[in-house]
């Protein structure tokens, strides 16, 4: 049981740093969320063996499962919840203002980057990018 | 059970709570948001009072001994943290209220606000790992509301930045957790403190590395610093501020408290510490240089200081870490004043870009010598408290004989002064290069409405009190830093003495 969650974990923690590296908001947004659960997961098998429910009275002692990974990961569990649900908001803004969903780059470090330069270096890759634009509408 | 030390989490909670149902009359959550935090400020005087006369306070929630509950625990850093964070929160309440921008146009900003000082203050006082998380996550997600409020583009685009970066921080933080718990059987730190050393000695250094890493990305270290320069600028004057003043510095005091109380000697990474610290001060400084925004400017600069406290950290001697929190004391203090002075600048002159400002010394004298005292300390130059820090770090320095690092430490002071005459040269002396597209505030007399110009004044006059206590003080570093270096006093006090 615990190698079967600790390969779901590292499934989980695959896919979603795959779609964290995209430059799509909703993918990065997908991702974090698998993220998230690969890591309650590791959460939840760090509690050990299953056993019977930790109930004073119910069953042996030495039986109970460890209930404290398992609270513990509802708690974060909730806490993920929540800011996915904000980032999904925030999200939602962004394609509101821009009608793209495409996370934008640094303006003002772009323009320090560019102060140092020639002033041609800089105009060839406006140009070159200009080009793209435009390929990338047709 | 020990209720004051649980009162600075409580009490903004509640006053967050009473806040939301206020949310029509903007006066009385005012008044609320004041009142709460005016009485977190006296109740951590308190705290720093208690401890130094009764020793390491300590409160388990509901009644349930120490390892099995949660505890909160105030020693000495803890309670100092607390009276630092409160003061700079009360003063930027206090701007905030008198700058009327983002507070008062949204309902949401007192109850957010509350909840980041509860989640600043929790993180000081607790003593559960996994509470520490929670903790984080509340002064987390109440950042993630007051960066964006607003929702203007460019907010939003870096507001995505900063909480896909912090939420990753978060995620791994839990997966840490995990490895620890199935490591060790508990999360509670000073059971940790008894637990870490029976493990083997390269999963030692492994935790010691995780949450190295872990609290790396809250506090800005090299490599890790990326988001920083470019999410904080974009926020509404005094959340800049305040996110300067204190959100970096709770991580940097989480790796304190992380690898002085958790890891025992012989498994910290102090080499890896020191090369991170020297990376983090050069290239924090050097990407400040090229800059032409004054807040960014700043910002860089948080990076470039977050790295003199690792460096003292990094030592692990009394004198090292003595120095590393003085420095952040200090240094919290700096940079709310910095920023404050950053924000008055962008609503006076319309923008606080070096291109698009200039001459601010002849049209507002009051906001140009409150930006000089603070930067000159934060340069490091004598008679002010910055120059305390930075010679305790360097004396410390040296006692190790840790010379590359002091060196790097010194050469970086040289660009900071470099920087800091560089805004001045550009805001306050000059001419404007641009007229810059936004309106600007110029009819107050002083620059400013009072109220943020003497909120802002009451941060300077605190720095300035740092440097004439210096000596005082400085005695009070020097015992935190003999407590972090022997825990043992922590982990009895938790604990009890029996184990």
């Amino acid at each position: 049981m615990t190698v079967l969650l600790a390969l779901a974990a590292a499934v989980l923690f695959a896919t979603g740093t795959w779609l964290l590296l995209q430059r799509r908001l909703s993918r990065i947004i997908v991702g974090l969320g698998l993220l998230g659960h690969g890591a309650n997961l590791v959460l939840i098998t760090a509690g050990g063996r299953r056993g019977t429910p930790p109930l004073i009275g119910e069953s042996e002692p030495s039986t109970f499962a460890d209930p404290l990974p398992q609270a513990m990961a509802l708690t974060a569990l909730v806490i993920t919840f929540g800011v996915t649900a904000f980032l999904l908001a925030m999200g939602f803004r962004s394609w509101q203002l821009t009608h793209d969903d495409e996370v934008e780059d640094d303006i003002e470090d772009r323009m320090i980057g560019r102060a140092g330069r020639p002033d041609d270096a800089v105009d060839d890759e406006l140009a070159a990018q200009r080009a793209q634009a435009e390929e990338d509408a047709s | 059970m020990n209720a004051l030390v649980a009162l600075p989490l409580a009490l903004p909670l509640l006053g967050a709570a009473v806040s939301v149902v206020l949310g029509r009359w903007r006066p009385v959550q005012r008044l609320v948001t004041l009142a709460v935090l005016a009485t977190s400020l006296v109740i951590s005087v308190v705290l720093v009072v208690r401890v130094e006369r009764e020793g390491i306070q300590v409160s388990q929630a509901g009644g349930w001994p120490a390892p099995f509950g949660i505890s909160l625990v105030v020693d000495r850093l803890s309670a100092v943290m607390l009276v630092v964070s409160s003061a700079m929160l009360l003063a930027v309440a206090l701007f905030a209220i008198g700058e009327r921008e983002g507070e008062g146009r949204h309902v949401g900003f007192h109850p957010v606000y509350l909840v980041l000082a509860a989640g600043v203050a929790g993180s000081f006082v607790t003593g559960d790992l996994f509470n520490l998380f929670v903790c984080f996550e509340m002064m987390l997600v109440a950042s993630y509301v007051l960066i964006t409020l607003g929702g203007r583009p460019d907010q939003i685009r870096a507001g995505m930045t900063y909480v896909v970066i912090s939420l990753v921080a978060s995620i791994a933080f839990v997966t840490v957790l995990g490895l620890v718990y199935s490591a060790t059987g508990t999360v509670n730190m000073a059971d940790l403190s008894t637990r870490i050393p029976e493990l083997d000695g390269a999963l030692r250094t492994g935790f010691a590395v995780l949450l190295l890493g872990v609290f790396g990305i809250k506090a800005g270290l090299f490599p890790l610093f990326s988001w920083l320069p470019d999410s904080y600028p974009t926020a509404p004057g005094p959340v800049t501020a305040i996110f300067a003043g204190l959100l970096t510095k709770v991580g940097v005091y989480a790796i304190i408290r992380t690898q002085t109380l958790l890891i025992p000697e012989g498994s910290r990474p102090d080499v890896l510490i020191l090369v991170v610290a020297g990376l983090t001060m050069v290239i924090g400084v050097l990407g400040a240089i090229a800059q032409d925004d004054m807040k960014r400017i700043l910002s860089f600069h948080i990076v470039s200081q977050i790295g003199y406290m690792v460096f003292g950290l990094g030592l692990f001697t009394v004198a090292g870490l003595a120095g590393a929190v003085f420095f952040l004391a200090n240094n919290i203090v700096l940079k709310t004043s910095l920023l404050l002075v950053a924000g008055i600048v962008d609503r006076f002159a319309g923008s606080c870009r070096l291109s698009e400002t200039g001459g601010l010394v002849r049209r507002a004298p009051v906001v140009a010598v409150m930006f000089g005292l603070p930067a000159l300390s934060l340069a490091g130059l004598p008679p002010f408290s910055g120059f305390v820090a930075k010679l305790g770090l360097v004396d410390a320095g040296v006692s190790s004989e840790a010379w590359a690092i002091t060196a790097v430490s010194l050469a970086v002071s040289l660009f900071t002064t470099y920087s800091m005459t560089k805004i001045w040269a550009g805001v306050f002396w000059g001419e404007r290069d641009r007229t810059p597209s936004r309106t600007a505030h110029t009819s107050d007399r002083f620059g400013a409405p009072p109220l943020m110009l003497i909120a802002t004044g009451a941060v300077v006059a605190m720095s300035l009190a740092i440097a004439l206590f210096a000596g005082p003080l400085w005695d009070l570093a020097e015992r935190i830093g003999a407590d972090l270096v022997d825990p043992s006093g922590y982990v009895e006090a938790v604990l009890g003495g029996d184990s």
